[in-house]
């Protein structure tokens, strides 16, 4: 298989949303059985701890438990990255536990992802649920939904349930402003309509999920975006022995978004020295050029003081920097979002001194309506205000999640407390 | 075709490593990354070498040498931090026995889990604030619920159900004094992954990841490699009376203590080759190999709460 090499598609990450009752853990046992991910001794374990268990078949949400306390109480934690390739994409799915604290987790996981697969059980429809896990994945600015009904052995294999089901979808939708949506019947019991279409949802001639999440564009691939690259840590090697080292200052960083070349005219931020790009490396060697997501070494034409925290930006597109953000938070912490003290933000690589000055509203999950309020506590999402120390240099989150998301942190106890999306 | 460019994913997961490895860096006063000679820290090393090249690294690294490893690791682990120029500390199990810190059951007990304890021994000489460490997500169950920046306390516990968030790529590796940072550059890699890197990097290896014939028995189903030389020329694993000694073609999926890491069959004497066996197989990397994990099933995330990696 390495003998010629196969197109790459780079990977994809997703999130699946819903709980073991929709069949998620069912559904992400069969993307790894029929991608061959599960090997003979790991299915061998789980049909063993399944009998001892006295369950009939083999019980495929046993791949996803992963820790002890979750095995002894028969649920799910926190949220567990899986893998699987299909030889032209890697994916890394965000498995996030559909019960307790499921605001908190789900956020965690769809901060990731690029597409998020939302379960539907074909019995019983749109559900409560089905709404707070689609508002949030939108919310997060997932691009990519997709619905997917399951359990349609249960119901017939009926078309006219799904057409109903996707009807209420999409009306749901429209009120919440969710746009990019594509509907799949699904039994992932039987596996069909996964890797496989299977005999018995004939009329359907969309693509399989498989197909879905192969065709599915790759993060930062759809749309043009300015050049944003914070500055993680600056390479002086000041080596005796290697005078044309003497003066090499590399700023290291990946590039949140957009391009860069040599000759490009840059500034720096916060002070504002402008120059242009002498050269783009990675591990001191010559790349010419860079684009998203990729980790390299800028060297500047001209001396001037950058150091972590700083951000370089094409001088033709440079974010707002501001002392005030409003911004959606959820907050992550079990000790509530208290107005009197000062919290630390951190932004890119960049981190703030922030004080919250009003709180605009809160959304409730289950309704998805605004209500007032004064505090924030776990699991709770708001519209708010925060004063800054020092200036942060954004852009808006759903313009671009690498300039726009930001985490705050409780620097008592060092615990990362809340999770921003920038307006 | 989109105009707009897509890393392939060895680039993606190379591009996320060096990331990490430069947020350790800049966040942490005094990190170190853990070398130990196997696979996955080889393929840290090529991830520091882009990430920090043409300077320095911005840390040591450092083995906990349990005494009981492959002399062929043991030799590769110094040649490569030779070849690299970078400074490494080696701290031994044997030394925390001797202070009485370490305390075997008896004395042919796998010397495995009892790095814990020489480990943060080390972090606490040292003053470490982060340890750079080359797990994976894929190896293991309980790894796959693990930050990729995991907080430990003073007694180096890791507490699965009281994690940090972790959201986007915004890392928190903030520590009060004595506490830890345990930070995984490539949690998001697979067995496949590493070995394609290694493929397209063209890493050196030790030799014993490939195919060669060694004796073995074969014990309670699994292949136990027998009469092991260490470094010192001492033969290690001596086979139990009536053991009948075998030689066979075999080569390992990893590498750890001598007692608890086992060989599988195989032929596969290139990394081309590996790479297609590895994309067949049908027993995972730790399955058949690591009989330190097979005690419960518990045993991986029971280990790293008592302060392992």
């Amino acid at each position: 298989m390495s003998a010629h090499q196969v197109e790459d598609h780079g990977l994809l990450r997703f999130l699946t949303c819903g709980s073991v009752d929709d069949g998620k853990s069912t559904l992400i046992g069969r993307l790894l059985f029929d991608t061959k991910t599960i090997l003979a001794d790991t299915l061998n374990a789980i049909e063993k701890t399944s009998q001892k268990r006295g369950l009939g078949a083999v019980d495929l949400s046993l791949l996803t438990d992963g820790l002890q306390a979750e095995r002894e109480q028969g649920i799910t934690i926190d949220v567990a990255y899986r893998y699987f390739s299909t030889g032209t994409r890697k994916y890394i799915i965000a498995d996030a536990p559909g019960h307790e604290q499921y605001t908190r987790n789900m956020v965690t996981a769809a901060s990731t992802a690029n597409l998020a697969i939302i379960l539907i059980d074909a019995r019983k429809g749109v559900l409560t649920q089905t709404r707070r896990h689609s508002k949030l994945a939108s919310l997060v600015g997932i691009p990519h939904l997709v619905v997917a009904i399951n359990k349609m052995d249960l119901v017939d294999y009926s078309q006219d349930t799904y057409e109903k089901i996707k009807a209420d979808y999409l009306e749901f939708a429209a009120k919440v402003g969710i746009t990019d949506i594509r509907f799949i019947p699904l039994s992932a019991l039987n596996g069909d309509m996964i890797v496989d279409r299977g005999d018995s949802l004939n009329w359907y001639d969309g693509p399989t999920l498989m197909e879905i999440l192969e065709a599915a564009p790759a993060a930062h691939t759809e749309h043009d975006e300015p050049f944003r690259f914070p500055v993680q840590y600056v390479c002086r090697p000041q080596d005796s022995a290697n005078p044309d080292l003497h003066d090499y200052r590399g700023f290291m960083g990946r590039v949140e978004s957009g391009s860069i070349k040599v000759g490009d005219a840059v500034t720096v931020l916060p002070n504002g020295l402008e120059s242009t790009i002498k050269a783009v490396q990675i591990g001191g060697v010559d790349i010419g050029e860079a684009f998203t997501e990729q980790s390299v070494t800028i060297l500047l034409a001209d001396e001037i003081d950058c150091s972590r925290g700083d951000m370089i930006v094409k001088t033709a597109e440079a974010p707002a920097a501001v002392k005030e953000i409003r911004a959606t938070v959820c907050w992550l912490s079990e000790s509530p979002l208290d107005r009197a003290r000062t919290y630390l933000i951190r932004h890119t690589t960049r981190d703030s001194k922030a004080k919250l000055t009003g709180i605009d509203h809160r959304l409730d999950v289950n309704t998805l309506e605004h209500v007032a309020a004064d505090k924030l506590a776990m699991n709770d999402i708001a519209e708010v205000t925060f004063k800054l120390a020092q200036p942060l240099f954004v852009d808006p989150y759903l313009e671009n999640r690498g300039t726009g998301a930001f985490i705050v942190i409780d620097e008592s106890n060092n615990n990362t407390v809340g999770a921003g999306m920038i307006l | 075709m989109n105009s707009r460019n897509t890393l392939s994913h060895l680039d993606w997961l190379e591009a996320e490593a060096i990331h990490i490895m430069r947020e350790v860096a800049g966040q942490c006063s005094n990190p170190v990354l853990l070398f130990s000679g196997g696979k996955d820290s080889i393929c840290m090393l090529r991830i520091a070498e882009k990430a920090f090249r043409p300077g320095k690294f911005p840390f040591p690294l450092m083995h906990i040498d349990t005494g009981h490893n492959y002399k062929e690791v043991v030799e590769f682990r110094d040649k490569r931090a030779a070849e690299l120029g970078e400074r490494l500390i080696v701290r031994s199990v044997e030394d925390s026995m001797k202070r009485g810190t370490v305390v075997l059951k008896h004395e042919g007990e796998s010397r495995n889990k009892h790095q814990s304890v020489t480990l943060l021994e080390a972090i606490e000489e040292f003053g470490f604030d982060a340890c750079i460490g080359g797990a994976r997500r894929d190896e293991e169950k309980a790894r796959a619920k693990e930050r990729i920046f995991s907080f430990r306390d003073e007694f180096g516990q890791w507490d699965p159900k009281n994690q940090r968030p972790e959201l986007w790529s915004l890392y928190n590796a903030r520590s009060h004094k004595g506490e830890n940072i345990r930070a995984f550059p490539i949690s998001n890699w697979t067995e496949m992954d590493v070995w394609q890197y290694i493929e397209r990097e063209k890493l050196e290896l030790p030799s014993i990841y490939f195919a060669h014939t060694r004796p073995v028995v074969i014990r309670q189903g699994a292949i136990v490699p027998v009469n092991v030389p260490l470094v010192s020329g001492e033969l290690t694993n001596l086979p139990k009376a009536g053991e009948e000694i075998i030689g066979k073609l075999v080569r390992f999926r990893t590498v750890g203590d001598i007692s608890c890491t086992a060989p599988v069959e195989s032929d596969a004497d290139t990394v081309e080759k590996i790479v297609v066996e590895t994309a067949t197989t049908t027993i995972t990397e730790r399955g058949a190999t690591r009989l330190d994990d097979q005690t419960s099933e518990a045993s991986m995330e029971q280990r790293k709460k008592e302060g392992y990696f």
